[in-house]
C-alpha cells in the first residue's frame, strides 16, 4: 500500500498539526516524533536508509523521540530481510524478516500471499498506544521474527502466528496499516500522537 | 472475534461525470448521488474497502475524476480502489497521488499487458488490480473490454492466470451477464477464477441480496465481494450484510467496531 498521503490525512484527522513529509536527514533528526510508513520493497527502503536517512532515524530513536513504524517501517527496524539478500536495515532490533509460510486455506486450497485484508492483532501485553484486540488492514508477504520475545506486542494468525506489532520504550511498529484501519487504526494513531 | 483473515465487503461506486450512477448490464444509467458522501457513509457503516470505478466516456474529463478521488480519499479511512480509463503509468501515478491505494486496470491491460508488470514493479503488486469483464460463451467465459462493448476472444480463466503472473495483486471479476440483474453472482465463473489464481479474487456483478454475497464467498470462494445497487438503494446496510455473513459462519470484520 504505502500511500504516504493517506498516513498524513489520517494523522491530521486525529489532530496532528504540522505534519511534514520528508526524507531529509536534517528534518528527520529535528522532528519531535517520527512516523515511518515505508514504501515499496525492502531493498529500495534499505537503499534510501543508506543515504544518511538511516543514521538520522537511529539518532532520533536513541534520543527518545516517539517512533511509529508502519509495514516496511516495522521491517526496516531489523538488520536484514529474506526479501532482499545483502540489503541492510536499521538493525535497531535483532532478528530477521522472513516470507510468510502460508498454508492450507479453509477450502483445502492454499492461503493467498500477499496476506491482504482485515485480520486480528491480538496484544500479548498491555500497551498504551496499541489498545485492545482489533481488526486492522494488512498487505504484506513478509513478517518480522524478533530474537527477543520481549519485543512482541501483538500477534496475528495467517497460516502461522506471526508478529504483527513490536514495541520497546519509545518505539511502536506494526505490520498493518493503521491509516487504512478505520476506527481501530485512527484510535492507535491518536494515542501515538499523545505518547 | 475470529482470528483469521476476514472476507471483505466492498461497496462499489460507478462514477460518471463526478456522480454515482448505476445501470443494468452496463446500460441505462441512473444518478445515485455524490461519490465522496456515499463513500463516507459506507466507511462509517463498516465497509472493508471502497471501490470507485469511473465510467465517464471521454478521457478529457479526467480532472473531474481526480477531484472525486481526492474528496473520497479525504472522507474515508479504509483502502480505496480506483479504476476506469487507466491508460498508462502516468494515469496510475495521478490516481495514487490523488489518494487511491490501488488502481484498477481493464482495457489497457488487454491492449498493453506490459503496463501491469511495469506498474506492479514500480508501486508494488498490492497497488495494481486487474479488472476483468467476462461473459459466458459456451463452456467458458470471454473477456470483454471498453466497458463491455468489445469482445477480445480471450478466455477469462487463462487471462486471469496471465495477469496474476504479470504481477496483478488482485483480480476484480465482473460477470457481464449478471451485472445489475440482482440474480446473484455467476458462481461458476467466480469459483473457476478463484481456483485458477493465487491472488485474491473480488467477485462482482449481480448481487441482489446478502445471500448472494455469502454464496460468492462460500461457493465462489472469493476473497472479497463487491456490490453496488443493494447498498445505494438501501436494500441493506453494510452492517446488515456483515451480520448476515457472520451468522452464515463467514469470518468478517464486525461493523459494530466501526459503526
Amino acid at each position: 500500500m504505502g500511500n504516504v498521503f493517506s498516513v498524513v490525512r489520517a494523522l491530521e484527522h486525529v489532530g496532528a498539526s504540522g505534519v511534514v513529509v520528508s526524507a531529509d536527514p536534517d528534518v528527520v533528526r529535528r522532528a519531535p516524533r517520527l512516523v515511518f510508513p515505508g514504501q515499496g520493497a525492502f531493498r529500495d527502503c534499505a537503499a534510501a536508509l543508506e543515504r544518511g536517512l538511516g543514521a538520522a532515524v537511529r539518532e532520533s530513536i536513541a534520543r527518545g523521540a516517539p517512533y511509529l513504524g508502519i509495514c516496511l517501517g516495522l521491517q526496516a527496524l531489523f538488520a536484514s530481510s529474506e526479501e532482499a539478500a545483502g540489503a541492510a536495515g536499521l538493525a535497531i532490533f535483532e532478528g530477521t524478516v522472513a516470507r510468510l509460510r502460508g498454508g492450507p486455506d479453509e477450502h483445502g486450497g492454499s492461503l493467498k500471499i500477499p496476506h491482504m485484508g482485515w485480520n486480528t492483532a491480538r496484544p500479548t501485553r498491555p500497551h498504551p498506544v496499541l489498545g485492545p484486540e482489533a481488526h486492522y488492514y494488512f498487505v504484506h508477504s513478509y513478517a518480522v521474527r524478533p530474537s527477543d520475545p520481549g519485543l512482541v506486542a501483538a500477534t496475528t494468525s495467517y497460516g502461522e502466528d506471526f508478529v504483527s506489532v513490536v514495541a520497546k520504550d519509545n518505539v511502536l511498529a506494526c505490520q498493518f496499516h493503521p491509516e487504512k484501519s478505520q476506527r481501530a487504526g485512527l484510535g492507535l494513531l491518536g494515542r501515538f500522537m499523545s505518547m | 472475534m475470529t482470528p483469521v483473515l476476514a472476507k471483505r465487503v466492498i461497496p462499489c461506486l460507478d462514477v460518471r461525470d463526478g456522480r454515482v450512477v448505476k445501470g443494468v448490464r452496463f446500460e441505462g444509467l441512473r444518478d445515485m448521488g455524490d461519490p465522496a458522501e456515499a463513500a463516507a457513509r459506507y466507511d462509517a457503516e463498516g465497509a472493508d474497502e471502497i471501490a470507485l470505478l469511473d465510467i465517464t466516456a471521454s478521457h478529457e474529463r479526467r480532472g473531474t475524476l481526480l477531484d472525486v478521488v481526492e474528496r473520497t480519499a479525504k472522507a474515508t479511512f479504509v483502502p480505496l480502489t480506483v479504476g476506469g480509463g487507466v491508460r498508462d503509468e502516468a494515469d496510475v501515478e495521478a490516481l495514487l497521488a490523488a489518494g487511491a491505494d490501488k488502481v484498477s486496470v481493464n482495457t489497457r491491460a488487454v491492449e498493453h499487458p506490459e503496463l501491469v508488470g511495469a506498474a506492479a514493479r514500480r508501486w508494488g503488486c498490492q497497488a495494481i488490480v486487474v479488472a476483468i469483464d467476462a461473459k459466458r460463451r459456451g463452456d467458458g467465459w470471454e473477456v470483454f473490454v471498453h466497458g463491455g462493448r468489445t469482445p477480445t476472444g480471450k478466455d477469462a480463466i487463462a487471462w486471469s492466470r496471465e495477469v496474476a503472473d504479470l504481477g496483478a495483486g488482485e483480480i476484480l471479476l465482473t460477470s457481464m451477464d449478471r451485472d445489475g440483474t440482482k440474480d446473484g453472482y455467476d458462481l461458476a465463473l467466480v469459483r473457476a477464477v478463484s481456483d485458477a489464481v493465487s491472488v485474491p479474487v473480488i467477485a462482482s456483478g449481480g448481487v441482489g441480496s446478502p445471500a448472494h454475497l455469502a454464496a460468492g464467498l462460500l461457493e465462489g470462494r472469493a476473497s472479497a465481494v463487491l456490490a453496488a445497487s443493494i447498498f445505494h438503494e438501501g436494500t441493506c446496510t453494510i452492517g446488515e450484510v456483515k451480520r448476515y455473513l457472520s451468522a452464515a459462519g463467514i469470518p468478517v470484520r464486525a461493523s459494530e467496531q466501526a459503526a
